[in-house]
């Protein structure tokens, strides 16, 4: 609990030093996902609460958007850019070969919650098609025959 | 005394392809007498990492695609030496583009304002509050005929005199980087190139519509654009180009960043209005529009990255030269990003009237594996397909328009023989149907229906009727939705249906997929030049292959599920898997 608490107050001290509460809840739920990872309803009450707005609005604006989530993702987050250009390039065959590698379907996690699997909206690095992240990491051109690698990099580097 | 000057392409895809191992290696090695710029996007993205060499005594070079130790060794040997090893490659220049928007990317670096200023930047902010006049400004940009980037061209100095007009004493300037067309990057590409540009002509238009606030709106998955940004807006204002007098003068102008988060509707400007509140990013009805009632319900004049980027160059120049370059209805150019089935991907800047062939195959550098161009598609998701029999036409807004796609923000991707255009629609269906943001009935159950008859069709299951009704219900979409989204939601389909109607009919009628893409609707098949082997046998992941061995395989199709692997491993002087 005590670091859940620790968690709470970061988010505290971010939203009392808003210059303005006015039009700042997706400013605030970027920074409560920051710090949290995700945005479960609790953190939702708490951003509501402490924003003076109802927890349905906040609820809303969190399913609208699609870089939100409500569940917990892996520890590493597996996103594979579905762009037009990674799209033509085969970036369908690169998530499918995640998810039966990993047992995942698109927007899960592994029951070790190690990875998640996403498909990204075009991330704009269209030189690179296709393209995926992992954690912020970017991989570019890579093929079916890559994703088996990039696993087993990951999961090395966990055990390291 | 630096004598040679290295330009490290350092964009979000030159660091993704190693460009920050080679900046590294070359810092460490600490070469005499050469300077080392990190710089951004030079817009060869099929080249990236990409360095470019100046030596005060030579034609600039290019180093292109090496890991960062081989790129050290070449980029010394060439600097010391004068020796040009086969990495070394020529700079042919950018041929026959004209760079506006894109003008000082990959040649500052875009974390240094002084760059940026030494490229004449902020004169023309200056030239504005001391020369011009408010009044001026508007005239000028008026004149200029420039049109909004962001893909509705709607004239830009227009849209500054409604702000103008307007006696609100609160007003808002909105910069759109909420690039969110899959397959464009332009916008991204100037915010993390030149983001200088943007912020004076921010400044420029809140100095002309009378507004004392701008905000960048910009997509969260763009954090390196965000970053430069920031790093930019404080450079200003400790120069006193933001805050309050800028440049002595009574004009006082701040700039803030407000983050996006993944919901390719606030591009709309209306919905982007509301997201910017806090809420949900449903559209607004117009009128009243935003320059009468925008953000907080004050006058507020938006306009997208690419179109800010043009501003100071239009102040400097004037508008007779900017009316010189393009077209007589749409003067300038337009950044492309090419993207797709083509050898040079990348950004070019063209002016208006340039034709699609000059694009793709002289800029483009044509398709790669010799296929056969199929189409191209602009627009992004709200465009259409645009077939070889209209490559030679010259691309501006008014053209797009009577082929049935549209400028947009100015993505390009390119087809070939292999992409099945009934699958391409169904992808951009698939896009809007989910970003479709929900309000209106027309956009949210009208394009899941289109969807649903693309599903039908892709699997094997369409009829003619299926057709008609795409025809009919797309229509529809387009003449009843709320906003920009909605009303250009079905022009993937129906361009395709007007231009590959072909496709589709052989979809319904023979169950084929003339592209062999849509994978319900082909075959893998082992013919008699089977030697046996086993080989696919091993590697078929749901084992559907079975024969004995050194005889003739075969697949069992209801269990195959058309992965396609058997078709790779079969080995290349035998090749018995056959696909149709």
């Amino acid at each position: 609990m005590v670091s859940l608490t620790s968690e709470y107050k970061r988010l505290e001290e971010f939203i009392e030093n808003l210059p303005t509460k006015k039009g700042a809840l997706i400013a605030v739920l970027h920074h409560a996902q920051e710090v949290f990872g995700y945005l479960p309803v609790e953190v939702q009450d708490f951003v509501a609460e402490k924003l003076e707005i109802s927890a349905a609005k906040v609820y809303g604006v969190v399913t609208f958007y699609s870089f939100f989530t409500m569940q917990k993702k892996g520890q590493f987050r597996i996103n594979v850019c579905m762009g037009t250009a990674c799209f033509v390039k085969g970036a369908e065959g690169i998530l499918e070969e995640f998810n039966t590698l990993l047992g995942t379907e698109t927007g899960g996690v592994t029951e070790d919650g190690l990875f998640s699997v996403d498909a990204l909206r075009c991330i704009g690095a269209c030189g690179l098609a296709p393209v995926i992240t992992v954690n912020g990491k970017y991989y570019g051109r890579i093929k079916k025959s890559d994703v088996k690698g990039i696993i087993s990099e990951h999961k090395e580097a966990k055990n390291a | 005394m630096h004598n040679t000057k290295i330009y490290i392409g350092m964009a979000t895809c030159g660091i993704a392809a190693g460009a920050q191992a080679i900046h590294d290696a070359l810092t460490a090695a600490d070469l005499q007498n050469v300077e080392i710029i990190p710089t951004g996007c030079i817009g060869m993205c099929y080249a990236e990492p990409l360095v470019e060499i100046k030596k005060p005594d030579a034609d600039p070079v290019f180093v292109s695609g090496l890991g960062a130790e081989e790129a050290l060794k070449t980029i010394t040997d060439y600097i010391t030496t004068g020796k040009k090893d086969e990495n070394i490659l020529p700079n042919k220049g950018y041929g026959k583009q004209v760079r506006i928007a894109l003008r000082n990317c990959g040649i500052i670096n875009p974390e240094k304002i002084e760059d940026y200023i030494a490229e004449g930047g902020y004169t023309a902010l200056r030239k504005s509050l001391t020369e011009l006049g408010r009044e001026g400004v508007i005239e000028v940009i008026k004149a200029s005929g420039l049109r909004g980037r962001g893909g509705a061209g709607f004239p830009t100095g227009l849209k500054w005199e409604f702000g103008y007009k307007n006696n609100e004493p609160k007003k808002y300037i909105i910069c759109n980087a909420d690039e969110g067309d899959p397959g464009a990057f332009m916008d991204r590409s100037i915010l993390e190139g030149d983001p200088h540009s943007v912020i004076e002509a921010m400044a420029i238009a809140g100095y002309a519509i009378g507004a004392d606030e701008g905000i960048f709106y910009i997509r969260a998955e763009y954090p390196l654009a965000v970053e430069r940004l920031k790093t930019a807006i404080c450079q200003a204002e400790n120069l006193g180009h933001l805050g309050e007098g800028i440049m002595g003068t009574s004009f006082n102008f701040k700039i803030s960043i407000s983050l996006g988060a993944g919901a390719f509707v606030c591009g709309e400007e209306t919905a982007l209005l509301n997201s910017l509140e806090g809420k949900r990013g449903e559209p607004r009805l117009r009128p009243p529009f935003p320059a009468q009632k925008g953000l907080w319900d004050k006058p507020t004049v938006n306009n997208n990255v690419e179109t800010y980027a043009n501003i100071p160059a239009v102040i400097t120049r004037g508008a007779d030269w900017f009316r010189s370059i393009g077209t007589e209805k749409s003067p300038g150019t337009k950044v492309f990003a090419l993207a797709g089935k083509i050898n040079n991907v990348g950004l070019v800047e063209v002016p208006m009237g340039t034709t699609l062939r000059e694009i793709v195959y002289e800029m483009g550098g044509g398709l790669p594996h010799g296929k056969a161009f199929k189409a191209i598609q602009t627009g992004g998701p709200s465009g259409g397909c645009i077939p070889d029999r209209h490559i030679d036409m010259g691309v501006d807004y008014e053209s797009l328009a009577t082929i049935g796609s549209m400028m947009g923000s100015g993505g390009m991707i390119v087809m070939d023989e292999d992409d099945c255009m009934v699958n391409i629609a169904k992808f951009y269906l698939d896009f809007t149907m989910e970003e479709s943001c929900g309000k209106c009935t027309p956009c949210r159950i009208g394009n899941t229906r289109l969807h649903e008859i693309l599903e039908k069709i892709t699997t094997g299951c369409g009829t003619e009727d299926d057709i008609t009704q795409l025809k009919q219900l797309g229509k529809v979409i387009k003449d009843t939705s709320l906003c920009g989204l909605g009303m250009s939601a079905p022009n993937p389909v129906l361009s395709t249906l007007n231009f590959f109607a072909d496709e589709y009919t052989v979809h319904v009628t023979d169950k084929k997929c003339p592209a062999l893409s849509c994978k319900d609707l082909i075959t893998y098949t082992i013919t008699s030049k089977c030697i046996g082997c086993g080989i696919c046998a091993k590697i078929c992941p749901t084992n559907c292959i079975t024969g004995e061995p050194k005889k003739l395989h075969t697949i069992n199709q209801q269990n195959c599920i058309k992965c396609g692997e058997c078709l790779i491993k079969c080995p290349a002087k035998v090749q018995a898997v056959i696909k149709e």
